[in-house]
């Protein structure tokens, strides 16, 4: 599941949070819905946006601008939630935009400098270049709660 | 050539131990809850063997035995009984009801297979 | 050999679900026996569970099941047989052999460590019962071992080269110690009586070794003198092979005693006469046959109740002899079809329980759709009258069918319940010394699976305490006029789409001056409370109660009616109690069928859709400014009748706002909490009360107290499922100065 050391071929699904570029690994990707009207969680913390209705199942879903500690943007028609999968357990991430898919090296990933945002959370893994452009590639389990990982 | 094997046991559990033991081999095994089921069964089956339990509900080991032979196309059927009782009463009964053999409970699957082929070849 | 691991695993998990079977007739039978029922059948129903766990437990070499069940079969063996005629004591070894045999099996499915002490206690009990039988059954089981093992002649090919004949001869080529064998073989009538084929036999015998067989044909009549089936032909074999004589023997086991059969071999040529001829067993035979056939070999079979029945027609020969006389002669054929019919096994599946959970959760997203279709084509405007409305009436009716045949899918009967809890009326009985009876009505009422497994602990509870607090000893109830045995009754119904159990006694009833002096002492109402009979009874749900001054052993544990009470209440059920002073207590118990829906309430706050369990809302109340006071900033109650209930508003409890709506003219729902207090909650609005399918919701994100699940409403939206009495357990504010006993101090 970690980095493969040998320069495998990975795709990224890149998008778009809070005007910032991201990306994850498009396996733990399961599907990409449109927004939907969430239900909210009484008492539960401000990134999460609460639950929808996936195919009977409950889903919850984050708000992942306020995940990441940046403002949300207000939420129209076109935000869409990206439905992930951590170890088994789904949960969607609501963001801006789906930008792309794009087929790369592990090589051509590089660690994130050290200390180098003012994210108190290493949720950033790698960082890549596309079309000049420097896509943050997210650790879904420093986002996502898997389902063995914590009981509080 | 595979042979046709009958087992009539009211122990599911049973039932699956001797299909386990025999399907390998290349036995075809039909299977009965009883001794009463085991005859509605045999009105469609000339099976080379038939492996019976003797304790069973509704018809018993013995009863079913007496049954079969009393049919004239089963006459020389083999016939072995399964037992978890190695007395000599016990396979005296059996052999008295017209049992050709007896398997000793738990068994040993190849014992089984070679038990069939000794009596149905 | 490998792949043949899973296939074992699976007929082991059958086996353990076959015992379970088992265990639950064999219970049957012992409960029958113990009614005084003698019908014969009974014991052999005992007997053959105990024989068939035995078996199974054999075969899959668990040994301290094999162990104690084969003793306990021979236990049975003679009463089966008549040689011992079981009394109360034996009969109640029975059935904690039973209950031992049960725990041995559950030991063995778990890998758990076996109770060895219970096992050697009780083995001994037996071996009391059974006196010198023992000894006999001893030498037997050491008999019963090495044929197993003797198995051990492993002839490879057997198996995979088949049965033809062909690879015979090859094995004896390697082996340099080889014997000559001389063997005669002259098969009696019985050889071809039991199906035995002398060809097979030589065949067998040719697989050995190298043999040479000769037919002696010396007693073959004419033609015309020929019987049939007359065994007239004898075999003489030279056989040489690197084997034991007893390999040879092997060979002739199933025809042992129906033939003359003579062995020697070249170096022990001079004792061959001593073995021949083998000496035939059937001598035993003349002695016993009579009493074997007439018990196990005739096809009347006593399983059915009619011959129960007669057992006591012949103790009362006036009435019934006219019913009696003929049934000798019609028995036979009468008493075989009855059976048949009868006990026509009914055709059973089993099916992993996942996929029956798959299968109600697919019912229950199409029970969502159906309702989500509808909603939109109501939207449309079509007319109800129109062919596309009409089909979906249609649609929604086998929608609902559907989900109750699934639902149905996973009901049980509660016998197996109701069997476990006669175990617990033995023991608790045993251990206070009172002489109980269980009586159970209703075994068949199936409920949802889940539900019997979680009624498992509050009955267990309930019949502690009926056994133990309930019931009188028996001085007292015979003082009373009682008979000297206290029953305990369990019974189970379906009524109006749930189901309701009963656990009742026919003891002295609550004894209310003392249930109100506890509750007095332990500060649980005020030393001035006036309340009725039943406010009292309830009193007994309260946390912390506890009615006998004296802690017994077995009920004393500092559990109490109010975690009964909270089990049911998770299964969405209520219970109730009634009592009648010196004719017993009654318990009450009102289930859902099952766990998967829940009948809501759905109501609106704060623009957001939510279900609370129909059950705990005890009524609907419209405020107004007169019915409400303010005890202290923003904590109030609101006076129902007969007090003050503190009242909270749920936007605000659930955070949707942040103060409360405008007090009067809101609607409250009165909650009965379930320590047995009220609340009242403000809604916005009430939409509707019907089923609602429940979703399980995700546990990694904290869950804020009082959501318990989820559901999925007709627009596809999610309404979260409420817990009332959590919500208000962890509400921000706490009202104070209530002072009614059944308002008491909520929460802290």
């Amino acid at each position: 599941m970690n980095d493969q050391k040998q320069s495998s071929d990975i795709e990224l699904l890149t998008f778009k949070v809070a005007d910032q570029e991201y990306s994850l690994d498009i396996t733990s990707v399961r599907e990409i819905r449109g927004w939907t009207r969430t239900t909210p969680m009484p008492h539960a913390p401000e990134y999460m946006r609460g639950v929808i209705n996936l195919r009977g199942t409950v889903l919850p879903v984050m708000d992942l601008a306020l995940r990441l500690n940046m403002t949300s943007q207000e939420i129209s028609d076109r935000n869409v939630i990206i439905v992930v999968n951590m170890n088994g357990a789904l949960t969607g991430l609501l963001v801006d935009a789906v930008s792309d898919i794009v087929a790369m090296k592990e090589d051509d990933l590089q660690p994130p400098p050290e200390a180098s945002s003012n994210q108190s959370v290493p949720v950033v893994r790698a960082l890549t270049l596309i079309d000049d452009r420097m896509i943050r590639v997210l650790d879904l389990s420093a986002i996502v709660p898997g389902s063995t990982d914590e009981a509080a | 050539m595979s042979l046709n094997i009958l087992a009539v046991d009211d122990s599911k559990t049973m039932r699956s131990m001797i299909t386990m033991a025999l399907k390998p081999s290349g036995f075809d095994v039909h299977l009965a809850d009883d001794g009463i089921h085991g005859l509605e069964v045999l009105e469609g089956l000339s099976p080379d063997a038939i492996i019976t339990d003797i304790n069973m509900p509704r018809m018993d080991g013995f009863g079913f035995i007496d049954a079969v032979r009393a049919q004239e196309k089963h006459r020389a059927t083999p016939i072995l009984v399964l037992t978890t009782e190695s007395s000599t009463e016990l396979k005296m009964r059996a052999r008295e009801a017209g049992a050709t053999g007896w398997i000793v409970k738990p068994f040993d699957p190849e014992k089984l297979v070679k038990a069939l082929h000794m009596v149905a070849g | 050999m490998s792949e043949e691991n899973d296939p074992m695993a699976e007929i082991r998990s059958s086996f353990f679900i076959e015992c379970e079977e088992l265990l639950e007739a064999l219970q049957d039978a012992l409960a029958e026996i113990d009614d005084g029922n003698e019908d014969p059948e009974s014991i052999n129903v005992v007997f053959r569970a105990v024989h068939s766990i035995k078996g199974g437990a054999g075969a899959f070499g668990l040994e301290p099941l094999v162990r104690f069940a084969h003793r306990y079969e021979t236990a049975l063996d003679e009463v089966r047989s008549g040689r011992l005629v079981p009394d109360a004591d034996a009969t109640r070894l029975f059935f904690s052999a039973a209950d031992h045999l049960s725990d041995l099996v559950r030991v063995c499915r778990d890998d758990e460590e076996v109770p060895t002490e219970k096992s050697d206690e009780l083995l001994a009990q037996l071996d009391a019962l059974l006196g010198d039988v023992v000894e006999e059954e001893e030498a037997e089981v050491a008999d019963f071992e090495p044929l197993g093992v003797s198995m051990s002649l492993d002839l490879p090919d057997i198996g995979s080269a088949g049965n033809g004949a062909t690879s015979l001869n090859l094995s004896p080529m390697d082996g340099p110690e080889k014997s000559l064998f001389h063997i005669r073989f002259k098969p009696d009538f019985g050889v071809f009586e039991t199906g035995n084929e002398p060809n097979l036999l030589l065949r067998n015998l040719a697989e050995l070794g190298i043999a040479d067989i000769s037919c002696d044909m010396g007693d073959l009549p004419l033609l015309a003198e020929l019987a049939p089936e007359t065994p007239y032909l004898a075999w003489n074999v030279v056989l040489e092979a690197d084997i034991d004589e007893s390999e040879i023997r092997e060979v002739f086991e199933f025809v042992d005693g129906l033939c003359e059969l003579s062995i020697s071999s070249n170096s022990a040529q001079k004792n061959a006469t001593d073995l021949t001829p083998i000496s035939p067993p059937e001598m035993e035979i003349p002695s016993a046959p009579n009493a074997i056939v007439a018990e196990n070999t005739s096809p009347v079979k006593t399983e059915e109740p009619a011959v129960s029945k007669m057992t006591p027609a012949a103790k009362e020969p006036t009435n019934t002899a006219a019913k009696s006389a003929p049934t000798p002669s019609t028995k036979p054929a009468e008493a075989t079809a009855k059976q048949t019919k009868s006990k026509t096994p009914k055709s059973v599946v089993r099916v992993d329980l996942d996929r029956i959970e798959r299968l109600v959760n697919l019912v229950g997203e199409l029970v969502i759709n159906q309702a989500m279709l509808s909603q939109s084509l109501e939207k449309v405007g079509l007319s109800p009258h129109s062919d596309a409305m009409s089909g979906m009436d249609e649609f929604q009716r086998l929608t609902r069918d559907i989900q109750d045949s699934v639902m149905m899918i996973r009901a049980q009967p509660v016998k197996s319940l109701f069997q476990r809890m006669s175990r617990i009326v033995r023991e608790a009985s045993s251990a206070v010394k009172k002489d109980v009876k269980l009586i159970t009505i209703g075994e068949t009422t199936e409920i949802d699976k889940t539900v019997i497994e979680r009624l498992a602990d509050p009955l267990t509870h309930m019949i502690r305490n009926a056994v133990d607090h309930g019931l009188e000893n028996s001085e007292d109830r015979i003082a009373a006029g009682k008979s000297s045995q206290g029953s305990v009754t369990l019974s189970a119904a379906h009524r109006s789409g749930r189901v309701e159990i009963e656990v009742s006694d026919d003891g002295a009833g609550i004894n209310r001056p003392r249930v109100l002096q506890i509750a007095i002492e332990k500060g649980l109402i005020a030393a001035d409370s006036v309340l009725s009979d039943s406010e009292t009874d309830n009193l007994l749900f309260l946390p912390g109660f506890s009615t006998n001054a004296e802690v017994t052993d077995l009920s004393g544990r500092g559990v109490g009616m109010d975690v009964v009470r909270t089990a049911i209440q998770a299964l969405s059920g209520r219970i109730n109690i009634t009592s009648k002073k010196g004719v017993g207590t009654k318990f009450s118990i009102s289930l859902p069928l099952t766990l998967a829906v829940l009948d809501g309430m759905v109501v609106e706050v704060a623009n957001e859709t939510l279900v609370l369990p129909l059950n705990v809302v005890v009524e609907t109340l419209s405020l107004t400014d007169n019915n409400v006071e303010m005890i202290a900033p923003g904590q109030n109650v609101v006076r129902v009748r007969d007090g003050f209930v503190p009242l909270f508003d749920l936007g605000v409890e659930l955070g949707y706002r942040d103060t409360a709506l405008n007090v009067a003219g809101s609607i409250v729902l009165l909650i009965a909490l379930e320590d047995g207090n009220r609340a009242a909650l403000i809604i916005d609005k009430i939409q509707d009360q019907r089923q609602v399918v429940i979703k399980g919701l995700d546990d990694r994100y904290s869950r804020a107290p009082g959501i318990a699940a989820a559901t999925i409403l007709g627009d596809g939206q999610i309404a979260l499922i409420l817990d009332p009495t959590d919500i208000i357990a962890n509400a921000t504010e706490t009202p104070t100065g209530s002072t009614l006993p059944t308002e008491r101090k909520v929460g802290t």
